[in-house]
């Protein structure tokens, strides 16, 4: 009992005071009134909550759920390809491989969303090539849409995408998709009815990976949206940090923790689902 | 198979395609630090004034220290408490339950831990304490998630340990303290290094939690981040090339180690 203390305690201590306590008291926020300048006045209301469903607001919410949605749909569809041909290559060269495509992501995403608006801005690396190659007469609008955001929020997290889905790859039994092929079926359908299901979790644990950091995003939004509060990263920096309205902030973080709350719940329970199939069929 | 070489063509043209997505930015920001002109309308000549700039920019220059200071603290403390994390996790208690509980901090939104610690600091260290936010916060930000981090590297360095050689030296009278100082650590060193770097690699580049509970100091990505947002600057490709090299660097170190024995 002692040893456990003495091992589990600090980092469990650690997380007690500075990270439960915090999150709890954002919940404590989201029921108080507004301080003048920041901060909160503790009398209880409901408000801040109705607040978070003025149209206003909501747009924001929903323009951040399509954002991250997309993102998500799309890195799946770029990521998932390239996580199939790492887990087929000889072995030997699967780990360089597979670091070479991880590496991005180690790297500062401000830096690597700084990137894209010396590639997209009107004076930008694109629009100049274009011009250059008599493509185009103005510059194409690249910056400061929807388009950047997307674009920018799959180069972030594309590489958390690949890895899950390229471990639950390559742990699929060769002989798999050899019986299946063996037994008539086209490479299309091995895929399509042994491949795809066997990596379902993998799929289901890269979504949760790009879709949680994209929807809560505050940098590429910022950098490559206009620094608009346009999604609900930006919109909670704002009350927090311009706005000062710190109960309605708390209000918009307790929807993203919510929300991450269902999908690892709902990642969960498809993880043992597929594991009982896996037993029962 | 119907035609196994064109399937495997298409994937492999995807694959470098991808592999092109990831590194074309990179690859052209470095490109410019060394143009002269520093921009990129076009190619005036190589220089390295840039860099010479950025070497002059002392408020930079202040902000670079600062977040080597908040690096090696928060790599420090959180290595230590991370690896006995990871101690515990593995021969102490077996719960799904507390397996995933560490992830908590890997995976939530940090936009969310930033407000969280900003009101925290606000209610308990400004209000009740009188203390000034400054790095002091951010390093205690920055443990939150490395200890997540390097406890789940270390661990998995744990798990291909022979524990006999354990059993061996406390069966020789040795106590379990003197076990894990004289057998268990250096074995899992190589880990321990490998999860350490990772912190600092994650701590050096972190800039949400940083800019809501600096105070009024500044880490080297909150004062990029400002340079960036009033206006692009020639001098931050300069800038972006050092930190890939600094975190590739690092990185690859890091995987080296906990590649040299699996």
């Amino acid at each position: 009992m002692r040893r456990r203390l003495l091992l589990l305690g600090p980092a469990f201590g650690w997380w007690a005071v500075f990270l439960v306590l915090p999150v709890a008291l954002v919940m404590v926020y989201s029921v108080f009134h507004r301080g003048t300048y920041g901060g909160v006045v503790p009398t209880f209301t409901l408000d801040n909550f109705a607040r978070a469903l003025n149209p206003l607001y909501l747009r924001v919410l929903l323009f951040s759920l399509r954002v991250a949605v997309i993102t998500t749909v799309i890195s799946l569809l770029i990521g998932y390809p390239a996580a199939y041909v790492i887990a087929t290559l000889p072995r030997r060269w699967r780990t360089p491989v597979l670091v070479l495509v991880i590496m991005p992501f180690w790297t500062s995403l401000l830096i690597r969303t700084y990137a894209w608006i010396v590639l997209l801005s009107p004076k930008g690396l694109i629009n100049n090539g274009l011009a250059g190659l008599g493509l185009i007469d103005g510059p194409l609008p690249l910056l400061y849409n929807e388009f950047a955001i997307i674009l920018g929020l799959v180069y972030g997290y594309l590489p958390l995408m690949i890895l899950p889905i390229y471990s639950s790859i390559e742990r699929l039994h060769p002989e798999l998709r050899e019986a299946s092929s063996d037994l008539g079926a086209t490479p299309f359908r091995t895929f399509l009815r042994v491949t795809l299901p066997l990596t379902l979790p993998g799929i289901a644990a890269g979504c949760i990976f790009v879709f949680v950091p994209s929807l809560g995003n505050f940098i590429v939004p910022d950098l490559l949206g206009g620094g608009l509060s346009i999604m609900v990263g930006n919109l909670i920096q704002g009350q927090f940090l311009k706005a000062r309205d710190w109960p309605f902030g708390a209000v918009l973080s307790l929807a993203l923790i919510a929300l991450m709350g269902v999908l690892l719940f709902a990642q969960a329970w498809l993880l043992e689902r597929s594991r009982k199939q896996a037993i029962d069929g | 198979m119907a035609n196994p070489g064109w399937g495997r063509r298409i994937l492999r043209a995807e694959f470098a395609l991808v592999v092109a997505f990831l590194y074309l930015p990179i690859a052209v920001v470095i490109g410019l630090s060394f143009n002269e002109s520093g921009l990129p309308t076009a190619w005036t000549g190589f220089s390295l004034d840039w860099y010479a700039s950025v070497v002059g920019n002392q408020g930079l220059l202040d902000a670079f220290r600062n977040t080597l200071v908040v690096g090696v603290v928060t790599t420090v403390v959180a290595t230590v408490i991370g690896t006995l994390l990871a101690v515990g996790l593995e021969r102490a208690v077996h719960s799904s339950l507390i397996d995933s509980v560490v992830y908590v901090p890997m995976i939530i939104p940090d936009i969310v831990l930033a407000i969280a610690l900003l009101s925290f600091y606000n209610l308990v260290f400004s209000g009740l304490l009188h203390l000034q936010l400054g790095l002091w916060t951010v390093i205690i930000a920055h443990v939150v998630f490395d200890i997540a981090f390097v406890a789940v590297v270390v661990r998995t360095r744990l798990r291909h340990f022979d524990r006999s050689i354990e059993e061996a030296s406390m069966d020789l009278g040795a106590n379990e303290l003197r076990t894990f100082l004289k057998i268990t650590l250096p074995v899992i060193a190589p880990g321990v290094i490998a999860g350490g770097l990772l912190a600092f690699t994650l701590s050096f580049d972190e800039f949400i939690i940083a800019f809501f509970t600096k105070g009024t100091a500044e880490t080297f990505p909150t004062k990029v981040y400002s340079m960036i947002r009033f206006g692009v600057t020639p001098e931050v490709n300069a800038i972006a090339t050092f930190v890939f090299l600094v975190s590739i660097t690092l990185v690859l170190v890091s995987q080296r180690l906990r590649g040299s024995e699996a």
